[in-house]
């Protein structure tokens, strides 16, 4: 079966508005034979990962299509980058790296893309609104658009996201539909306490197993008896969307399309129920760290990228302390949270504490930890999960608060008192 | 007479290899190194494999949209899997291989088996793809 076509869809695959729709349509048209779409539709807005520089590869595409004089047809955030654009010199990065992931930066900023610089696109004002189409890449930004805004979005990979907002056009298929929303595993919480449930530790832990469990399927949670705040369930999410392929997920009661059990499995049986222990919590807990002992090099904060309310979380639990002289306290945001933050008096105390910024890209995304950093700490669990692999790290998960007070002490210490009983 | 799985040719092509798979979904930002084709997971069964080259098997990918660009890059340094069969049409892996068409002219097979395809080619050695999705197997 092949796709059909508008006369526009076709226009453009034709060539007549340009090279580069010609060259976005036709990928676009591929994939949507690949997963027998019937029809392309239209989005009205769109989040780009394809700027993180990685290589050769992924620069030469933007290139390529900045070249032909691609331009977006919908407005687009773009994720972040391969550099620190204005301070990567104050760490290690090597200077043709930076030199080509800024040239990757300016190959999107051509293509008339809106300079978010952040993972987070949701703490930015093109958050998009409950029911619109839009075209995201960004694993955790995916999950929380779907999920916690009600937004619609396909999983969308590197390279294609760009296709989109440059045709506004994408496969009517996946989350797009309705009837692809549906949750498919039921995960009940059994007997967690609710001081657990009300603990940001709890969120990230929880997404870390159930990304684990679900796989590829759509999770539903049954049980909470707390209403999360939005950062917890970013945490959630970005934990999930790591640890496996989540990019939507109901908690009933609380999400925009799960009020009831029936209604988030659109009255579907699930395929399958699984029950969550406090035990099963600890075991994922216990499996964020991959460290051994108490020594630490640097503690990390912001993936996905800090918002205004962590910063003035963490602001008043910097008061009066100093980061101990072995160890590197990084907060990594965007351009405007950082911005937002220091208008509101946050940054001050995170500076006298000898803490550091770095925005527009985070530790995964941009070389910039000096070699003797090798044991990491981190309330992130997106950060826990890819640290070993990618920087060569051990980690150490803990809360904001170990997370301070260790940096103060120079090795990590652990209030384990929440989750012993 | 040497075994035949037939696969549904995603994005289709010749490769032979030795057969690298496990049954847990992986992501290749933060999984895959493209200068050398290692799997980087420390938490995947294959943390420490060499990919490049290999029939690489997995039931699909999970994590990071970066996982196209990753796979893009490996195939134009040349540390890709030779093909990559999964039990579902993975769009992160498809797109990487249609871009590599458009950009360099080097596509990898993409094959789409199923559940018993798949336990079949994971118990074996070494195994050949032709254009048309039919998988020999060579070595058991």
């Amino acid at each position: 079966m092949s796709v059909n076509l508008t006369p526009d869809d076709d226009a453009m695959l034709k060539g007549d508005h340009g090279p580069a729709v010609e060259m976005a349509m036709s990928i676009i048209v591929q994939m949507a034979e690949v997963f027998s779409a019937e029809r392309l539709m239209d989005i009205s807005a769109a989040h780009i990962d394809s700027t993180i520089y990685i290589g050769e590869a992924g620069l030469e595409f933007a290139e390529r299509l900045a070249d032909l004089g691609a331009k977006v047809k919908v407005p687009s955030s773009v994720n972040v980058s391969g550099v620190d654009e204005n301070h990567w010199q104050e760490w290690p990065v090597p200077p043709d790296w930076a030199a080509n992931a800024s040239r990757q930066m300016h190959a999107y900023l051509e293509m008339d893309c809106i300079p978010t610089w952040t993972c987070a696109p949701y703490q930015t004002e093109l958050r998009p609104k409950f029911g619109q189409q839009i075209a995201w890449g960004e694993s955790n930004a995916i999950v929380f658009a779907n999920s916690v805004i009600g937004a619609r979005t396909e999983r969308y990979p590197d390279l294609l996201d760009i296709c989109c907002a440059i045709t506004g056009r994408v496969p009517a298929v996946g989350l797009h539909l309705t009837e692809n929303r549906a949750g498919q595993v039921l995960f009940r919480l059994i007997d967690i306490p609710p001081d657990i449930q009300g603990s940001d530790a709890f969120y990230p832990v929880l997404g870390h197993l159930l990304g684990k469990i679900s796989r590829d399927r759509i999770p539903v949670i049954e049980g909470m008896v707390v209403t999360p705040e939005e950062d917890q369930y970013k945490a959630f999410g970005a934990a999930a969307a790591s640890s496996g392929t989540v990019a939507l997920f109901h908690m009933v009661g609380l999400t925009p399309e799960a009020p009831t059990l029936a209604k988030a499995l659109q009255g579907h049986r699930p395929q399958e129920i699984i029950d969550i222990t406090f035990q099963d919590l600890i075991d994922a807990r216990n499996e964020l760290t991959t460290s051994v002992g108490d020594e630490l090099d640097m503690v990390v904060l912001g993936s996905p990228h800090f918002s205004i309310a962590e910063f003035s979380k963490l602001a008043p639990l910097l008061q009066e302390k100093r980061v101990h002289k072995r160890v590197s306290f990084l907060v990594t945001s965007s351009r405007a949270m950082v911005h937002l933050a220091k208008k509101a008096g946050l940054l001050a105390s995170l500076e006298e504490f000898g803490g550091r910024i770095t925005v527009d890209t985070c530790i995964l995304a941009t070389p910039m930890l000096p070699p003797n950093v090798k044991k990491l700490m981190t309330n992130s669990a997106k950060y826990a999960y890819y640290a070993p692999g990618m920087l060569n790290t051990k980690v150490t998960f803990g809360t904001l608060e170990d997370c301070v007070r260790s940096a103060v002490t120079g090795k990590v210490v652990q209030d384990d008192r929440l989750w012993r009983r | 007479m040497a075994e035949i799985i037939l696969g549904k040719p995603v994005i289709s092509g010749k490769a032979e290899g030795v057969v690298l798979s496990s049954d847990e979904p992986l992501s290749f930002w933060g999984g895959y190194d493209h200068q050398t084709g290692e799997i980087t997971d420390r938490r995947h069964p294959l943390s420490g494999k060499i990919a490049s080259g290999k029939i690489l098997l997995l039931p699909f990918t999970k994590g990071s949209s970066t996982t196209t660009a990753v796979l893009l890059e490996s195939i134009r340094a040349g540390t890709a899997p030779a093909a990559i069969l999964t039990k579902s049409v993975d769009s992160f892996l498809v797109l990487a291989s249609v871009v590599a068409e458009k950009m360099y002219s080097k596509p990898i097979p993409i094959i789409r088996l199923s559940e018993e395809g798949f336990r079949k080619l994971a118990a074996a050695d070494r195994v050949q793809i032709d254009e048309d999705g039919r998988i020999t197997i060579l070595g058991q």
